[in-house]
């Protein structure tokens, strides 16, 4: 059971990070704009979740500007799609185990 | 075992957003059934249309047994030229119009009503992807068809309108609720039947447009609606 439980990524553990990734597993590029109206929270906080989840380079943060508006774009690197499938499965054998 | 709940809650949560972040599901039943009806009374319009055309055409217009007829020109083409020729086209591409302009303005109405009721938006980036998915090859089809009109080849006409909304729907299906897949599938297979029976074109339009769309619109309604 142990190395079932280190499959669970801390990464994830937060609500919002794990709407983020589920957002960037289906679609290839999402905006900021999009992203906040999808997930229903606040620019801060959306801020906050998607650098610490660039820090782990499992999303790429691209800002670009749009005449004179910035535009922040992500999408999900490589590393990031594996661990999130990993951090899934992980959850679902954890499920199907126990019940 | 509480533990155990939170990662059921996340899991249900991550399909969800998967789900509306690629799916536009705000479609409502009821733009289904009001493009259905529009269908209908459009189709029923033409028919009228043509059976009033047809009853004047026939006195002086009709090839009878006797008529000298160049017998190398007769192809499978000429031949519906020939019966259809005399249709009246301009009519029927303003009937056809009229009724695809009041279907869409109705199905715009009942969607924006219905993700107005579910708190989401109307033009999000999911509603322009499936509208762009499903405008490519409706515009193609669209197109197709002027030059099939174009060229006389009226009979032709019908089943390429249900044939290329079909692979319209399919294409579109992937960004919206599944269920329009099917919608999709049995306009092409009309579509392809009608390429056997040309002619009956009014027919298989009021089948594939206004009673496939009616039975689609309804079925939603209950399903995902009437709650």
């Amino acid at each position: 059971m142990k190395g079932l439980i280190t499959n669970l990524n801390k990464a994830f553990e937060n609500r919002i990070r794990l709407g983020i990734m589920s957002v960037l597993m289906v679609n290839p590029e999402v905006d900021f704009k999009t992203m906040k109206e999808m997930l229903d929270v606040s620019d801060g906080n959306l801020a906050s979740h998607t650098s610490a989840l660039e820090k782990n380079e499992y999303i790429l943060i691209t800002k670009k500007f749009v005449g004179k508006k910035p535009n922040t774009t992500y999408t999900v690197t490589k590393l990031g799609r594996k661990a999130f499938q990993d951090h899934l499965s992980a959850l679902e054998i954890l499920l199907g185990k126990s019940s | 075992m509480n533990e155990n709940q939170k990662h059921i809650e996340d899991l249900q949560q991550i399909r969800s957003i998967m789900e509306r972040s690629t799916q536009f599901i705000s479609l409502s039943g009821l733009s289904g059934i009001s493009a259905g009806i529009f269908g209908l009374i459009g189709a029923a319009l033409a028919y009228l249309k043509l059976a009033g055309e047809f009853s004047i055409s026939s006195s002086n217009n009709r090839l009878y047994s006797g008529d000298v007829v160049d017998v190398m020109d007769i192809n499978f083409f000429n031949v519906v030229r020939m019966n259809l020729a005399f249709g009246p086209t301009l009519d029927l591409v303003i009937i056809a119009t009229g009724t695809l302009g009041l279907a869409l303005i109705f199905a715009t109405i009942f969607t924006a009503r219905k993700a107005k009721k579910d708190g989401n938006n109307l033009w999000s980036p999911t509603a322009k992807k499936l509208l762009v998915n499903t405008a490519i090859p409706l515009v193609v089809g669209g197109l197709f068809c002027i030059a099939l009109l174009k060229h006389g080849l009226f009979g032709l006409v019908a089943p390429c309108t249900l044939i290329f909304y079909g692979l319209a729907l399919i294409n579109g299906s992937k960004y919206t609720l599944p269920e329009i897949r099917y919608v999709g599938v049995l306009n092409i297979i009309l579509g392809l039947l009608n390429t056997i029976y040309i002619g009956q074109g009014l027919f298989f339009w009021a089948l594939g447009f206004g009673v496939i769309h009616i039975i689609y619109g309804v079925v939603m309604y209950f399903k995902y609606e009437r709650k």
